[in-house]
Formats: structure tokens, sequence, C-alpha cells
């Protein structure tokens, strides 16, 4: 009995001190970090006044229901001119817009940018950077944070961007700016249509 | 000391003989439970040469005592020895109460159990310590698989989910040691988080009719009970070493138990298991690494009368995700489909890294029970749980060592049982559980949060019994209701909130609104009702006949209500939705068993209507800057499950014998007129096993495991429209619903005893497993789109028990 009455005792004490758990409050608001709402890829004229294409994909509620608004400025492409490329990715839930062409500097190696050209459209793309230029760490495998682009023939057609977290670089093809052996994971996929004139 | 002892007995001997011995004890002896008499008691008095036997009507007397103190040993066939001390001044009138149920609790336990669990008339099938020992360095998933109509939902070899007669997750409660597990089993890729080390046997009940420890099983209930301790001096344990080639892995598990005459005892047991990469038959399965470690303690007293059990269990895995499931978009799914290989394997390897799922779960208990005379058995039950679920993805800069997942699940509860037992024809138990539950979306993850805040309350009462009619005639039923409320505080995106309608239906609900983003309250009430009702009938010696009807009622799950986000291993958007109702489902299970010679069979066909079942099923395609994700969402549907586990078995000898057990589910969803999704393809397993006591009780069996195709899927198929790798958009079908083709394995299991020291036996097991290196993919297996399953594994295991 009179163990009984000692396991009643903790029986009450456990639940008493139990029933004291701490309360959150009100839950924290989340804006998340790594959301990529928007992608810029600016296309500068190595020729004339330097004029600049824009090419956005703005997705502010990233993983929401709203798809990204698609939108290319700066006109057309000029047969015969390359083009300087550049691309930055930000996230614009926060304020100010956070840049995470940042964090893919910082882990280069592990990112990589492949620009294709669809069938119909003249073009062609080289990359402009290495691995070593950001990490010095003696690579030459390409990041593809700027590129050249060099528009052939009047024509029209998809211009993609893909960026891949952790592809195999050294695969066969991949440092020329192949997806076919690059693996990984896709960070971004975003596709423009883009006319040469 | 032996002086002192001396002196006292000669005082004390020379003063009793000084006095008068012709007193008189006289009395009854009953039985604790239902008062009967018990007849042929030997009641002796401890250091004098008198005895006497009870009479027809449990009458007594020992005659000639003088007065002092006695010690009254009565021992009974069918109870365990008791001992009372009388104090003797002049002739005593004294009834005695005798346990008389001890003998049935201990050596029948197999057949105890089940009608202990369950109810007699349900569906239900145990699994007993040496079948357990066999996969202690494996979960229980994967031994329940054993059991005919138990498979399991994969993701990857190590985290495995039961799935009972094709219901799985929330559907299946699994009862640890008499508390309800509460660790987030709502997740399919959430493994039980319980070291089946720890339990001494496993019962599968099929069915609902275990309505002490819910009402919501629609699927089923899955008990494990703890080693019960010995009431005499002793102390033994084991110790089980596994060491497994497929993994370059080990396990070692050590259980010590130390009991005491008076019931008290204390018991310890620790596990550990640790395994690199696993290799499917042409490749290394990257990152599939787990690292366990567990470990539980307990204590308590069990007298008779009364008693009381204390217990704590620690589980803690980190369990490698294969890193070629993790993908971006579904461009990289069908990438992964049409190549039929894993996109990443590199060397094997031990370390574990993202994406990895780190899980921890305490459950601390505190049980007491106090017996009463001619009523039965009261038991007052509190547990604390906390569940710890970290998940890693692969992810940049500052945030790659951060979780994606971080939830910390806290419950409470609170449980009384009344088992009346006394009646030897009757037995009934009246309940009522309550319990709280706090989940903990740690918001440092930087991740939306998949499942909000929330605040559970529960409450539930029950009553169940049962009636022998005669002896071979037994009928039992019960119900239970539980009331639910959920309060959570959950953040929705705008866009999401609109898209949902829910700005028309719950607008109510909005605490706040900040930028793109609102806080909602929802409190949700739920009514359950469930019952059950049922028959055995035993029609000859071996055979018998048992029907039962049971219904469940389940509330939705916190997943299906409100998850919200991203899927990384499948690519998906996951969607749940506050309108979702309970499901209820009515089941009607028919199982016939009987031997014949060496012949013995079983057979259980069921029927089960689920109305308003609860599914996830794709419902079209989101875009994002990542490219395009199939959005999945939960809806309710009416279903129905019919099918039949069979077993039987045939004895040629001592030696040899064959045993062979076959499932089949049939799952449809009424509404569409379509197969249901996840149904367990039809399964056969046969096992030839030779065995022969005098060589050391050497045991080789032989298993065949064959796994037909799954014809029957819904086809959830869609296309997608992509950017190929060589630039150019097509357009795709994404081939998801397609079951893999149909297996067939074979296991050798081996096993011999060797005597050691002076009370210590060593079994030294030799497996292996896949034996001819089958590569295959099951349809149950999340990851089957991305690899083949695991290859051929040896496995050698020594068992010492001391």
């Amino acid at each position: 009995m009179k163990n009984l009455k000692i396991s009643s005792l903790l029986l009450l004490a456990l639940i008493s001190f139990s029933s004291c758990s701490d309360d959150e409050g009100t839950p924290e608001l989340i804006n998340e970090e790594e959301v990529i709402t928007t992608v810029t890829v600016t296309l500068k004229s190595n020729f004339g006044n330097g004029e600049e294409i824009i090419l956005t994909s703005r997705d502010l509620d990233g993983e929401g229901p709203d798809a990204p608004v698609i939108s290319v400025t700066g006109g057309n492409l000029q047969s015969g001119i390359e083009y300087t490329g550049t691309v930055v990715l930000e996230n614009e839930t926060v304020s100010p817009a956070e840049v995470i062409n940042e964090e893919i500097i910082a882990e280069a190696d592990e990112h990589q940018f492949f620009y294709q050209i669809g069938s119909g459209l003249d073009a062609t793309v080289s990359y402009d950077d290495t691995e070593n230029q950001y990490l010095n760490n003696g690579s030459l495998n390409p990041v593809g944070l700027s590129f050249t682009l060099t528009a052939g023939a009047a024509s029209t057609g998809q211009f993609t961007v893909t960026l891949r977290h952790e592809p195999n670089k050294d695969a066969a093809g991949v440092s020329e700016g192949n997806l076919t052996n690059a693996g990984g994971e896709t960070d971004v996929a975003q596709t423009f249509n883009l006319t040469i004139e | 000391m032996k002086f002192f002892t001396l002196v006292f007995v000669c005082v004390f001997g020379l003063h009793i003989q000084a006095q008068e011995c012709d007193y008189t004890i006289s009395g009854v002896v009953r039985d604790f439970h239902d008062g009967q008499v018990l007849p042929n008691a030997t009641l002796s008095i401890n250091g004098y040469q008198k005895y006497a036997l009870s009479n027809l009507d449990g009458k007594y007397a020992l005659k000639g005592l003088c007065e002092g103190s006695y010690v009254i040993t009565i021992t009974h066939p069918e109870c365990e020895v008791a001992e009372f001390t009388v104090e003797v001044s002049g002739d005593v009138q004294r009834d005695f109460k005798l346990e008389h149920h001890t003998e049935e609790l201990n050596s029948v336990t197999v057949k105890g159990q089940n009608l202990k669990k369950g109810s007699a008339s349900s569906a239900a099938q145990i699994l007993q310590t040496d079948a357990l020992e066999s996969y202690s360095d494996a979960s229980l998933g994967d031994a329940l698989r054993e059991i005919p109509g138990v498979s399991s939902l994969n993701t990857g070899s190590t985290v495995v989910k039961p799935v009972i007669q094709g219901l799985h997750s929330s559907r299946v409660l699994i009862i640890n040691n008499g508390t309800r597990m509460e660790d987030q089993e709502w997740g399919v890729e959430h493994a039980p988080n319980l070291d089946l080390n720890t339990a001494a046997n496993v019962t599968v009940v099929k069915g609902a009719s275990a309505l002490r420890y819910g009402g919501d099983a629609v699927g089923g209930v899955i008990l494990t009970e703890s080693p019960k301790a010995p009431a005499k001096d002793t102390l033994y344990g084991k110790t089980i070493l596994s060491g497994a080639s497929n993994g370059r892995g080990y396990g070692i598990t050590s259980t010590l138990m130390k009991a005491y005459h008076s019931g008290l005892y204390i018991q310890g047991q620790g596990t550990r298991k640790r395994s690199g990469d696993r290799e499917a038959p042409d490749y290394v399965l990257s990152n599939t690494g787990v690292s366990e470690n567990d470990f539980s303690v307990g204590f308590g007293l069990d007298k008779f009368t009364y008693g009381f059990d204390a217990y704590y269990s620690m589980y803690d895995a980190e369990i490698g995700i294969l890193r070629a499931s993790h993908i971006g978009n579904v461009s990289d799914l069908v990438r992964a489909i049409n190549s039929g290989e894993p996109d990443v394997i590199r060397d094997f390897i031990y370390d574990i890294n993202a994406p990895k799922q780190d899980v921890r779960h305490h459950l601390a208990k505190l049980s007491v029970f106090k017996r009463f005379e001619k009523a039965g058995k009261l038991t007052l039950d509190y547990s604390f749980q906390q569940n710890n679920r970290l998940e890693y993805d692969i992810r940049r800069g500052e945030n790659r060592d951060k979780p994606s997942l971080d939830l910390r699940l806290t419950t409470h509860t609170l449980q009384s049982n009344f088992a009346y037992d006394a009646r030897s024809d009757f037995k009934a138990d009246f309940g009522v559980e309550a319990s709280y539950q706090e989940n903990f979306p740690n918001p440092e993850t930087d991740i939306r949060r998949l499942i909000p805040d929330y605040e559970m309350y529960t409450f539930g009462a029950y009553a169940t019994a049962s009636y022998d009619i005669n002896s071979n005639f037994k009928l039992d039923g019960g119900f239970r209701y539980d009331f639910s409320e959920i309060d959570a505080e959950k953040f929705y995106q705008n866009s999401r909130w609109e898209e949902r309608d829910y700005d028309t239906d719950f607008a109510d609900l909005i605490v706040e609104q900040f930028d793109n983003q609102l806080l909602v309250n929802p409190v949700f009430d739920y009514h359950n009702f469930s019952g059950t009702l049922g028959g055995r009938y035993q029609f000859a010696n071996n055979w018998d006949l048992k029907l039962n009807f049971s219904s469940a009622s389940r509330a939705p799950n916190p997943a299906e209500l409100f998850s919200d986000g991203l899927h990384h291993s499948a690519a998906i958007i996951e969607l749940g939705d506050l309108r979702i109702k309970q499901e209820q489902s009515y089941k009607t299970s028919l199982e016939l068993n009987g031997q014949s010679g060496g012949f013995s069979f079983g057979i259980n066909p069921y029927y089960n209507q689920i109305s308003d079942f609860i599914i996830l099923e794709p419902t079209g395609l989101q875009f994002t800057n990542r490219g395009a994700f199939p959005v999945h969402e939960y809806r309710q549907v009416d279903a129905r499950l019919y099918g039949v586990d069979l077993q039987a078995a045939y004895y040629f000898n001592d030696q040899f014998d064959v045993k062979t057990g076959f499932a089949y589910v049939n799952g449809h969803d009424l509404d569409r007129d379509r197969p249901l999704i996840d149904m367990p393809a039809p399964n056969v397993n046969t096992t030839f096993s030779f065995r022969k006591a005098e060589w050391n009780n050497l045991n080789v069996s032989l298993r065949n495991q064959s796994v037909f195709k799954q014809n029957r899927f819904p086809d959830n198929d869609f296309e997608v429209t992509y950017i190929n790798d060589s630039g150019d958009e097509v357009t795709e079908t994404v081939r998801i619903s397609e079951s893999p083709a149909a297996y067939s394995l074979f296991h050798l299991a081996s096993s011999a005893e060797f005597k050691v020291l002076n009370q210590s036996t060593l079994t030294l097991g030799l497996f292996v497993d896949n034996i001819l290196n089958t590569a295959y993919r099951d349809y149950l297996n999340r990851q089957r789109y991305f690899a083949d399953d695991l290859g051929r594994n040896f496995k050698i295991q020594i068992k010492l028990n001391y």
C-alpha cells in the first residue's frame, strides 16, 4: 500500500511538472531566405552604345500557386553581335532584396549555370568565368555567372537558363555547357523567347 | 549474530512451550477474483510440522497451536504460493484469498495475449521473441512482414512503415508497451520511432477491435510488449551481436533483468546499430547509412494486488536518404525515371550526409495498478513523449547545416482502465483517456513550416466486454467515443489562401496580415464513434471460426489539414485542406483456423468499407523559377478494400516442415471507380525448415519471397512540357503510376546453439538475404523511381543468453 501511495504522489508530481510546459506564444513569421524569386539575365551589346536586353522571371510567392511573370525588355538581339551576359538571382520576399549570387560565388565549385539555345534560335553561348576566379582553387571549370552570347542569323527561339546544384562538373561536355551528363538538382530553370533581327 | 539468534530462539521457544497449545486457526480459502472457494489448498506453518488441506467447501483448520505469531504458507495447484502472518492468542477465524489466475497468465501467454489485446473475435497474430531476435539489427517494419497481410511502405531500405491489410501511417496505431506512439506517424517517410529490441513480443490486430488503445485504427493496431519480470530472485540477460555485409554494418543489443521474489524488478536495455551505404546488386546506394542508439530502463513492483512500473526509453536515429532521390523539379524526375539508374553513385562510405533524417523519441511512463477483490484490476497510466524530427535537405550557403524541417511534438497522456474479471465467463474493460499534445516547428530552419504550431486536446472513453456463452462459443463487443480539438496557428501565403478559396470559407480565422503572408488560427473539433462486435466459435479441437465487425473513426491528421510545401524526395507540392472531415471505416473480418494431423491452416477474408477516406492525389502542375512541380492534394472519397490473408503449414516430422503465407488486397476508389494507390501487390512467402535438436538445436530454413506485379493502380501519369538537355522544348508523359515488375527472392537462415559456461547459451546464426542477388524494385518503395532495392546480404549473429 505504501508503494501505491508513493507512486501516486510521484504521478501527481509528474503531472503538475509537465503541465507547466512553456508556451511559445505567437509563432514567428518566416520569410525564406533561399527562395529565388527573381532571375535577371542581362545581355549587354559589345557593340555601339552597349544596349541592354533584360530577361526577367519574377515569382514572388516562390513555391506558392502563382506562376512566374516573365518579361524581355530592351528589344531584340541584333544579328552578328556579341553580347556579354550576366545573371543575377534575388530573393525579393525580404527587404532589401537578398542577392543570392553571393552564395553561389562562395560555393562556385558546387554550382553551374547552363544556357541552352533551342532549335530555331541561331545563337551560341560560351562561358566567361571559371571557379578559380571566385575560389582561387585552380579549377578552370565554368560557373556561368558571366558568359558571352553571339547572335547569328535572324531567327526566333527559346533561351533557357538552368542552375544546377552539385552537378558533376567533370562529366563529358558539362564544362562546355551541355546538360546531358550534368546531374545534380535544379535550382533554377526558366525559358525566355528571344528574337534575333 | 549467531549467538544472539540462538539466545532469541531459546528464550522465545521456551516462552512458547510455556503456553497452552490447543488453539486453532480455521477458515475458508477463496479465489481472489470471483470469491469462489478453493478446495485442495495446502496450508503449512513455517518451521512447524503442521499441515492442513482445504476441503470441497474450501474450509481448513490448523489445530494444536500455541500463542504466538505464525507464518502460514498456502499452496494450490492453480495459484501462486502465498504467505500470510497470523497472530494467535486464542482460536482464530481467518479466510485467505489466493490469486487463481497467475498460472494461466504465465504459461499460456500466447493464447492469453490474443484475448487480452484485441478481442477474441478479431484477426490477430503475434511475433514472439525468437522471431524478433533475428531482426535485432533491422526495424519493426522489417520484422512484421513475417505476418501474412502485413507489408511495408518503404523509403529506401531504412525507413520502413508497417502496412496492415493495405493501410498505414495514421491508420495503424503503434502501442509501445501500453503507450500509443506519438511520433509524427502521419508522414509516409516517418518510420516508427522505436527499437524492436525493447519488445518481448509484438501483436498485430488486423482491425479496429483493440478499442482500449484507440478508436481510429482504421487499418489496425501493433502492440509491443516488454519482457515481464518473473516473481523470483534472479538475474539474467542477453546480448545479440550482428554483422552484415551489405552496408558493412553491425548491431549490438543487450538486455539485463534483475528480479526479486517480492515482485520488485529493475531492467535495462541498450541497442546500437551502425551501417554505411547499402548496395543494390549493381551499384552503391549512396547516402543510405544509418546510425541508431537506443536505450530503455525500467523498474517496478509487481505484487498480486498492487504494483507499479516506471519506464523510460530513448530512440535516436540518423538515417541517410538516397542522394539520388533528392531532386529539384519535375524534369529531374523525368530524367531519373528514364535513366533507370541513380543519378549519384559514389564509392561506399559510412558517413551520412544530407539529405537525411535525424529523429529522437523520448518516452517516459509511470503506471500503477491495484486489484480489487471480486471485481478486477484498476490501472492508471501517465506517459510523456517527446519526438524531435530533423530533416536535412541539400541547402546553400550558411543554411547548409540547418535542418529544413525541425518539429518537436510533445504529448502527455493520462489513461485509466478498469478490467472486470470477477466472473470467469464475463470480462469487461472500461476506461478513459485524455491527452494534450503540442507541436512546435522551429522557425530557425528559415523554411516555411510544413506542419504548423498546434495544440491538440483529446478525450476518449470506452467499454468492451466478452461473454462465454459456453466453453466453445464466445461473444465480444465494445464501443468508444473520442473527442479531439486541434488549435493551430499557421502562416499561409496570400496567394495560397486565395487559391484554396479559404478567403471565402475561412476569412474569420485570420489573426494578422503581413506583406505576403497571413497568420490564421483554425480551431477544429471532432467527435468520433467507434465500435466492435464479434464472436468466436470453437467447433472442434484446434478448429475455430471468428467473425468480427468493427467501425473506426479517424479525425484528419495535421498533414491532411495543414501541409503546405515542397517535398524534395518526390518533387511534389503537398497541400492539406482545412475542410477535411473524419473518415469512418466499417470492416468485416472472418477467420477460420484449423488443424488436422500435421497440416494446419488459417484463412482470413475481410471487407473494409471506408467513408470519406482521405487520399493524396495529383491535381495539376505548379510553375516556379525552378521549373514545374506536380501538386498533390488531400481529398476525401468513398473507398473499399477487400482481401484475404492465408497461411498453411505442414509438419512432415520433427525435422522438416513447410510454411506458406499469402496475402491479397484489392483497394478501390468508389467515387471515381478506379484502384486506390499504394496497395500492396499480392505476395507469397514460403519457408522450408529443417531442425535437429540433437545437433545443437540446428535450424536451417530457406525462404522464398515472391511478390507479384500490382496490376491495380490509378493512372496518375501527367504530361509536362520542359526544356530537355539539348535546349529544346519537349512534352513528355511522366510515368509515375506504373508498378514495377514481379520479383522472387530467396533467403537463407540458420542457427545452432552451444552451451557455454554453466548457465549460458550461445546461439550462432548465419543468414543470407537475397541469395541470388536479384535486382528488383517494389511498388511500395517510394524510391522505386530512383534505384533498385537491396542486393545480397550476408549476416552473422551471435546471441548469448546468460
